[in-house]
């Protein structure tokens, strides 16, 4: 296993695509310091900006091991399409974490910043803390989300969390911003919290399970009926009941938005529609 | 500052120059006869090909449409970016690179100048000020005339000749090169929600046709001696079985033609050559219109070449753009229809394995290899509409190899294969006709004189690429041609060193073309045209035109009409 901690505090934003397993795989630690990275707008050597070492373990894991030390919220772009292992970071991540990753696992015992499992075709992300805005969604334009994995969030997530989004899973234990699940395509998302509004905007098909407070449903959506659960995934059901709601018909989508019926009282008015 | 290129094989077609091992020299800027040897900056050419450096008849790379486009594609640009190195600047963007950026990469392939084909009048001075920003290259643009609303009117009246006045002044007060129609009638009609379908349909509010417009514009064009013809892209684009439209467009000025020059440019010619009823039975038309174009004279074409990639479609045709975001589900962009014209921006990829875009990929090479005169076919991608204008060495390849040709068709959708005509066809063009069609022949259509050719006095902008005629088969060393096109060794513009094995070395300004056409009587400018602009346009009259002092490196081309 490789520790990385950084030397002193970061003043720039650093780019650090090499922080990969695959790409410390079969690497001395010697080579490893001389990867390069940028920090602001100077090119350094990865040892320059961490201390590298080596952590023997008793039982080596089969996949090379990552675990970063302290706030690495500068550090851009961590785990950048890793295929396979294993990053751990005790404290607070940056930007683009695990963007376009195809396998392996991330776990954040911290918050990370935007983008975190942008793009993302495989493996998990897990997060302790909470997560900025655009959760596993595209750069801005793109309309190629996530098309597969798995994020877990246990605190909040920013606004736009899984922004066309085609496959995968998403699952929020706090509460989400704004634009939750916006241009939908397929795929579940699943906030246990309070959600700020505009869930599922032009969303296509797919699902998303609102277990907390929902200010309002978009017009653009209709009610479907009222269910007693939803399931998640393997093992894990939402408990109801809930409303089930379809749309966005502004896209003649058939998007499914739950929405816990005991949080919301205020929605009430829509069961005479049933 | 003087120049010698030594001993490189040189294909210069318009001298009839092909492949003899010839110097050429350079003296300010300008081909001459000869220079001092000892004194000159040599080149070593030697066994590489020579070229006149290209000239881009049909390429989209600056005004407000274009831009709009940059704004709309974020996605297009993080993936594609060039830092900033001592001598260039830093630019992004794939199938729309910023203007910087635009300028070095067709330094790079030996290209020296470009035609920015659509310009709405409203927004020349934007327009201007991101070719001013272009650099490496000399450039000019075609307002957009075909919609306009003077112009209709006048040729509802059949004033021809108020109208050839009338675009005397349009070219010098937006600072433009030629007349372009896009959609004759049926842009002014979108403002409106509408579209016309044929050369006689009426256009609403305005007691014309296309057929009219189109003849009425080639007659002024002839009346007014403009270098270039009519460019025209046809009504009813993008739409199946739209060839039997660009058959009539051909045909509508056949009589108008005198001496056997071309009267009209028909541009992106691939997206007006559909045949069938519905994108299900989409076939080719090309043979259609390569027969005609074989028994006339009176027009020159350019391919529209298709590139399987991701790229984003602009052009002045609204609603066909609307048809294009129908199609794709795509976000788009509806765009300046407040202006003179209209326009759609919708981003686009095109599939190999998708029949209608494996269909289009070989309509454009059928045409090029149809074509018997290379003279009046040229090579595009109606950039970014076919593709990125950095796919060029891709249809060289195309064109000079049946190779290649074998090689894409391979990977092509299975029916699309099967209905080609490709396969049938062994035209390989040799150098000398791919330097004709990338340089030459739309040098000589668009009526430059000192450009496209290497003869004395032209303009010394010359191109090296890496290939030997004489121990390279190019047409089985495809790839090596490629490469050798994506990467110029040498540009040389304006005399100036410019580009060396692909990397700029020289950051130069170019000219921006414009013609100061000389009328006996100049147009009217009447009390109600100040009025209208008042009433209508978001610019009054008194800002409309671009100055002089707008133009970075001014280039005017004095032409003297015959009104």
């Amino acid at each position: 296993m490789i520790s990385l901690r950084p030397l002193k505090p970061f003043r720039f934003p650093v780019l650090a695509e090499c922080i990969n397993p695959d790409v410390f795989q079969g690497k001395t630690l010697n080579e490893i310091e001389t990867l390069q990275v940028w920090e602001g707008n100077k090119q350094k050597k990865l040892g320059e900006l961490f201390k590298i070492d080596e952590v023997k373990t008793e039982n080596q894991p089969d996949n090379p091991a990552i675990t970063l030390y302290g706030d690495v919220s500068k550090v851009r772009r961590i785990g950048l399409g890793m295929k396979s292992g294993e990053i751990t970071l005790n404290g607070d991540a940056g930007m683009h974490l695990g963007e376009e990753m195809k396998g392996g696992n991330i776990t954040v015992h911290g918050n990370t910043g935007g983008w975190t499992g942008s793009m993302m075709k495989a493996g998990t992300i897990e997060i302790f803390g909470s997560a900025g805005d655009y959760l596993g969604a595209p750069y801005r334009g793109s309309t190629e989300g996530m098309h597969g994995g798995r994020i877990v969030v246990h605190g909040n997530v920013g606004t736009e969390a899984g922004a066309n989004m085609k496959k995968g899973i998403i699952k929020i234990y706090g509460s989400a911003g704004q634009f939750v699940g916006f241009r939908m395509h397929d795929g579940t998302i699943y906030v246990q919290g309070d959600c700020e509004g505009r869930a599922g905007a032009c969303m296509v098909n797919g699902k998303i399970v609102v277990g907390g407070h929902l200010e309002s449903v978009l017009p653009s959506f209709t009610i479907d009926g009222i269910r007693p659960k939803v399931k998640i995934e393997e093992n894990e059901v939402a408990e109801g009941p809930l409303y089930v709601f379809l749309g966005d018909l502004v896209e003649n989508g058939n998007g499914k938005l739950y929405v816990s019926k005991q949080k919301n009282p205020h929605l009430n008015s829509y069961e005479k529609f049933l | 500052m003087e120049l010698l290129v030594k001993n490189g094989f040189v294909y210069d077609p318009l001298n009839g120059v092909n492949g003899e091992k010839m110097d050429i020299a350079v003296r300010d800027g300008k081909i001459v006869e000869s220079v001092n040897e000892r004194r000159a900056r040599k080149i070593n050419a030697s066994g590489m090909a020579v070229m006149p450096g290209g000239v881009d008849i049909h390429t989209h790379i600056a005004g407000s449409e274009v831009n709009t486009g940059r704004l709309l594609r974020p996605e297009d640009h993080f993936r594609d970016f060039e830092s900033k190195t001592s001598v260039t600047r830093a630019g992004v963007g794939r199938s729309i690179p910023s203007t910087f950026t635009t300028g070095y990469r067709y330094a790079r392939m030996g290209y020296t100048t470009i035609m920015n084909p659509s310009m709405p009048p409203l927004e020349a001075k934007h327009t201007h000020e991101e070719l001013n920003d272009t650099p490496m290259l000399d450039k000019a643009s075609y307002p957009l005339l075909g919609n306009w609303w003077f112009v209709l009117e006048y040729l509802a009246q059949g004033k021809i000749k108020e109208c050839a006045r009338h675009i005397a002044w349009i070219m010098s007060s937006t600072k433009g090169y030629a007349i372009k129609i896009v959609n004759p009638g049926g842009l002014e009609a979108w403002g409106f929600g509408h579209n016309v379908k044929g050369l006689d349909d009426q256009v609403p509010y305005f007691c014309t046709t296309p057929r009219e417009i189109i003849r009425g514009l080639c007659k002024a064009n002839k009346l007014l001696n403009l270098p270039h013809t009519i460019h025209v892209h046809a009504n009813n684009l993008g739409k199946p079985g739209n060839y039997t439209t660009t058959l009539e467009t051909l045909k509508c000025v056949e009589d108008l033609a005198t001496e056997d020059k071309p009267v009209i440019h028909l541009t992106h010619c691939q997206f007006s050559a559909f045949k069938g009823d519905d994108w299900r039975t989409l076939e080719s038309g090309a043979e259609e219109i390569a027969n005609y174009m074989n028994g006339h004279s009176h027009a020159t074409m350019d391919m529209g070449q298709v590139i399987f990639t991701d790229t984003t479609t602009m052009t002045a045709d609204g609603p066909f753009q609307y048809a294009l975001y129908g199609l794709t589900g795509n976000k788009w962009v509806n765009h300046d229809v407040e202006t003179e014209t209209s326009g759609g921006i919708v981003p686009f990829r095109y599939h190999r394995k998708s029949y209608v875009h494996a269909v289009q990929w070989s309509i454009g090479l059928e045409l090029a290899l149809l074509i018997k005169d290379p003279w009046r076919i040229f090579m595009t991608t109606d950039h970014p509409n076919g593709g990125p204008f950095t796919s060029y060495p891709k249809i060289i390849a195309w064109l000079i190899s049946k190779k290649a040709r074998e090689a894409s068709l391979k990977r092509i959708n299975a029916r699309a294969r099967s209905r080609s005509l490709l396969p049938s066809m062994d035209r390989e063009l040799s150098l000398y006709e791919i330097a004709t069609v990338t340089r030459a022949g739309q040098a000589r259509a668009l009526g430059l004189k000192n450009k496209g050719h290497l003869g004395v006095g032209a303009d010394a902008d010359i191109a090296v690429y890496n290939v030997n005629p004489e121990t390279t088969d190019i047409s089985r060393k495809y790839r090596t041609v490629r490469r050798a096109f994506r990467r110029a060794a040498y540009t040389v513009k304006g005399g100036e060193l410019v580009v060396k094995d692909g990397a700029i070395l020289k950051h130069v300004d170019g000219h921006t073309m414009w013609l100061d056409v000389k009328v006996s009587e100049p147009a009217r400018i009447t009390g109600d045209m100040k009025r209208r602009f008042k009433d209508y346009w978001t610019v009054e009259y008194e800002n409309y035109p671009v100055n002089e002092d707008h133009l970075k490196g001014l280039d005017p081309i004095t032409v003297k009409a015959r009104v």
